[in-house]
């Protein structure tokens, strides 16, 4: 076992942990943080995308021990005192999502995504933004919409 | 047994409401099944078969079990005492040789993933770690995957009862008449099309957890459902042998089910079981792969197709031969998908005077297949939509042309294709979707650009489906024991409680993976007592406390589901005119209830609330004379007739003529779903409906190799659309209310899927015509339309 210290949503944690467990497995198993979701075995599906130290990653990808003196954010930690990221606020006026498993990696991926000039974006970089991350309801349609509505701030948006 | 569509005034009904499950699902809080984590909770891992074919000559468990935190190896002959699964679903009027899993196999596997032993630990890993130390003693057999090669003489034998590996063999139709037709047909075209394999994918993998309590014998069973009160019939009578009362079914929130969340699977039995023999309470949880090799597969049709037409492209004969691939063991209702639900529906939208369909169920050393998205009504269309560009080819007639002159037309409905058992369609107008779709695409100018590009040596497609589909599923003497051969019934149940409060509470037998049933049914109760969204709460997915109901499948959640909630407000809403009358010193036919609000006629501004009337019934101090307490009821909706969605889908593409790469540009979508409870989610519905059928046409296929080795068994492998794969799509509706319901709605779940695959197919053979191309099977990937180009140029 070894003994890792990070911080996640704002909280700081020590644990031990064995040298093979995933990220995804020590947020969901040990800290209880099911919101981050596994939805494949090859870091393809991208449902357990997480920030670290601010990068999107696929925390299925990453060994818990990798994570050692890191900055986690999941998606119970991206809604600040109460109030939806845009983003989040987004997928819910978009309707970007359906059976909501892809959804807390696919708004992971996405306010990455969005980073500081979001509005900048064209519709084939954000289809080509969320390329890591697998949606099997919506045909991604109302995920753009959302991710452009967010970048856009509160305006109508054409789904 | 018509009804008149439903007029409301306070009516949220039709409106974009934005779904109330959302809040939870966007910020991490929703709870599905890998989410639940039980005091005590054990861990089970599960030891499949590596061959596709083979006999078990004996399980060696003792080094698993001394691996540090197992506590318990168990194989099949630990359950020999329960029986295999039921086959719930059988083709209807023949006889069909029914092989079906255990929880464990005991001696003998028939496909690649077949469980044969498992482990209980305190950890998954634990669990996980000591598969590897079960010794098999496997004795290996010639294996059979070609689903032709597989009804040969001389192939290897899957279950001695099935000869020839014939599961059934069943037809609908006039094969006289049909032949008849043939011969003096005008033209005939012949086909072989293959709807290949698909592998479903809900992002949501499969699971179960259960508990077992000794005192008093009851299981509590969690698992990914999308019928857990079908689950808790089918585990306690036919399995477990003991009362419905005894299994508590509890379905969490479900990501993605794509019908594959419909069955009984071995594992949610071996679960329970497992709860029994270890005293804990115990968890299951799929990897991907095993969702790959395990989880039931859909489609996989090899068809033969006669089709007879008069030179003005008039059909008059359709003949369909169909080898349905079924696995090498049945799933729940493996028969029923390529009978009832595919070959009653080969008419499509067409009038066609004759048809037969012949379908042989056949056992080959493969997944299981059962239900996916469409179930049967996808490979349907996809036979009737490619036969009638087949016969416009044919005959150098416009495919539009050509589906005009055989739609039924408004006029015939009720229509009865003659093939639908005693059902008939509902209602249509294809002449209004189509017409509309074309206008969409812009389709005089898109011949025009088509041309010039052929002139530049560029391959432009265009391609349609004009769809019809059966889902309300369904009456249930028809689809029942003594019809279509489904073992049980096909109701649906609501109850509808009004609080003290005035908030009101409903559960229905529908449970939603993703369709947004919460938000749906919310519509329908605000609209019709007139309280505020906020004040409804639906409750879904547990059997207990809950009235029987059939689940979610064949988009029947509103059209059965919801109308069962209509109906049991509309008792609701009378009872509450009888006490608002009593309150308001007045006779009951004098006092209406609109807007929430109870009054006597001409008298709006002295009403009683619905929320004042749930509290006068809720206490019971004054009520009229012999007249119960509180506002609730329980409706059970047995639906007279299926509902028929229809619609027009048009693909456009580019083919490259260098590397065959399929570009789709533009995809139109017409689709008359009746009316509409909440066109966000109806839209959403199609958007993602569509996605998955273009998918089948161009990228994805479960590819098996001769020794039964499922080589798309990760998503490395298998092609599931990406954001990058698919263009915006044109998404329109017209709106042709089904008389068969009060609500007047008809379904959404599946037409996307249903209607998009021959669509896309249509187009790129219309792209690949001036090479003389006229059939390629599924997916049409860049290699295989790059070959078929290379050698029509050659």
């Amino acid at each position: 076992m070894i003994p890792i210290t990070l911080t996640v949503n704002g909280v700081r944690h020590e644990a031990e942990v064995e040298p093979r467990t995933l990220l995804v497995d020590f947020l969901r198993d040990d800290l209880d943080l099911t919101g981050t979701k596994i939805g494949c075995d090859t870091s393809v599906c991208g449902a357990c995308t997480v920030h670290l130290d601010g990068r999107a990653v696929k925390s299925c990808t990453v060994l818990a021990v990798q994570a050692d003196g890191a900055d986690v954010t999941t998606i119970e930690g991206l809604a600040t005192r109460g109030a939806l990221h845009p983003l989040q606020e987004a997928f819910w006026e978009q309707h970007g999502l359906q059976c909501g498993f892809c959804t807390p990696g696919m708004i992971m991926t996405g306010v990455e995504l969005l980073g500081s000039n979001g509005d900048r974006l064209t519709d084939p970089e954000i289809r080509r933004g969320l390329e890591g991350n697998l949606c099997r309801c919506t045909g991604y349609q109302n995920i753009v919409a959302a991710v452009r509505e967010a970048a856009a701030g509160p305006k109508a948006v054409t789904p | 047994m018509t009804t008149q569509v439903a007029e409301t005034t306070t009516n949220i009904i039709g409106t974009r409401m934005k779904r109330v499950e959302d809040p939870s699902m966007i910020t991490g809080a929703a709870k599905y099944l890998d989410d639940l984590k039980l005091p005590g909770m054990a861990y089970v891992a599960i030891l499949r078969s590596p061959y596709a074919h083979a006999l078990i000559k004996g399980i060696d468990t003792a080094k698993a079990a001394a691996q540090p935190g197992v506590i318990g190896v168990y194989t099949g002959k630990d359950f020999e005492h329960l029986p295999p699964l039921p086959c719930a679903w059988q083709a209807s009027g023949t006889e069909n040789f029914v092989a079906t899993p255990r929880a464990l196999e005991i001696d003998r596997v028939t496909f690649t993933g077949a469980g044969v032993a498992a482990v209980v630990a305190e950890t998954r890993v634990a669990a996980e770690d000591a598969l590897a130390h079960i010794e098999v003693d496997w004795d290996p057999l010639e294996v059979v995957v070609d689903v032709e090669r597989a009804v040969e003489d001389g192939a290897p034998q899957l279950h001695e009862a099935a000869k020839g590996n014939i599961v059934m063999d069943w037809d609908c139709g006039d094969a006289a008449a049909t032949d008849k037709a043939l011969a003096e047909a005008e033209v005939v075209v012949e086909q072989r099309l293959v709807n290949q394999r698909l592998l479903p994918t809900p992002i949501d993998v499969r699971g179960a957890a259960a508990t077992y309590e000794p005192a008093t014998g009851a299981y509590t069973v969690w698992m990914t459902s999308q019928c857990p009160h079908i689950m808790r019939l089918l585990m306690t009578a036919f399995v477990f042998g003991i009362p419905e009362t005894k299994i508590r079914c509890i379905s969490p929130r479900v990501g993605g089910g794509f019908g594959t969340k419909i069955f009984l699977y071995p594992e949610y039995v071996l679960v329970a079981a497992l709860a029994d023999k270890t005293g804990r309470p115990v968890k299951w949880m799929e990897s991907r792969r095993e969702n790959y090799v395990a989880t039931t597969h859909g489609r996989d049709h090899v068809t033969y197709i006669k089709v007879g037409a008069k030179r003005d492209g008039t059909i008059t004969a359709l003949k369909a031969r169909t080898l349905a691939n079924l696995g090498g063991i049945l799933s729940t209702i493996a028969p029923g998908i390529p009978t009832t639900l595919y070959g009653r529906m080969l008419s499509g939208a067409y009038r066609i005077p004759n048809i037969h369909c012949q379908v042989l169920g056949v056992y080959t050393n493969t997944g299981m297949v059962d239900a996916y998205r469409g179930a049967g009504r996808p490979e349907a269309t996809y036979v009737v939509e490619r036969a009638v560009d087949l016969v416009a080819r044919e005959l150098e007639l416009d495919p539009v042309e050509v589906r005009r002159r055989n739609f039924i037309q408004p006029d015939d409905f009720p229509y009865d294709p003659g093939i639908l058992a005693g059902l008939s369609y509902d209602t249509g107008d294809y002449e209004k979707a189509l017409t509309r779709a074309l206008e969409l695409v812009g389709y005089e100018d898109f011949r025009k650009q088509q041309e010039a590009a052929r002139k530049e040596g560029r391959y432009l497609g265009i391609g349609f489906s004009t769809y019809v589909e059966i889902c309300g599923a369904a009456p249930s003497a028809w689809i029942g024991t003594g019809g279509q051969g489904w073992g049980a019934s096909m109701w649906e149940s609501a109850n509808v409680r009004v609080h003290l409060t005035g908030k009101v509470v409903v559960t229905t037998g529908t449970h939603s993976h993703g369709q947004g049933h919460e938000t749906t049914v919310t519509q329908v109760v605000a609209s019709e007592l007139g309280v505020p969204p906020e004040d409804v709460t639906v409750e879904l997915g547990d059997t207990q406390g809950a009235p029987f109901g059939y689940g979610t499948y064949a988009s029947r959640s509103a059209a059965v589901g919801a109308v069962a909630v209509y109906n049991a407000l509309q008792r609701i809403k009378h009872k509450a005119r009888r006490i608002a009358a009593h309150m308001l010193e007045a006779n009951v036919d004098d006092v209406e209830f609109e807007e929430g609000r109870a009054f006597v006629k001409g008298s709006p501004s002295s009403a009683k609330t619905i929320q004042e009337i749930a509290g006068a019934a809720a206490l019971a101090y004054d009520l009229p004379p012999g007249e119960e307490p509180f506002l609730d009821d329980t409706y059970y909706y047995d639906p007279p007739n299926c509902t028929f969605p229809f619609g027009t889908h048009i693909a456009v593409v580019e083919v490259d003529s260098e590397t065959g790469e399929v570009d789709l540009q533009r995809y139109v979508a017409v689709d008359d779903v009746g009316k509409v409870i909440n066109p966000m989610i109806v839209d959403g519905q199609v958007q993602g409906g569509i996605v998955q059928g273009v998918a089948q046409a161009l990228w994805e296929g479960a590819v098996y190799d001769e020794d039964g080795q499922l080589l798309t068994s990760s998503l490395m492998e298998y092609a599931v659309p990406k954001a990058t794969s698919i263009p915006r799509l044109q998404v329109e509706r017209t709106e042709t209310p089904t008389d068969v319901n009060p609500l007047g709605v008809k379904g959404a779940g599946e037409t996307g899927t249903i209607a998009s695959t021959p669509a896309v197919v249509n187009a790129v053979m219309d792209a690949l015509a001036p090479l003389g191309i006229r059939h390629l099977d599924m997916p049409l990937t860049p290699e295989r339309v790059w070959t078929a180009m290379r050698q029509a140029k050659s």
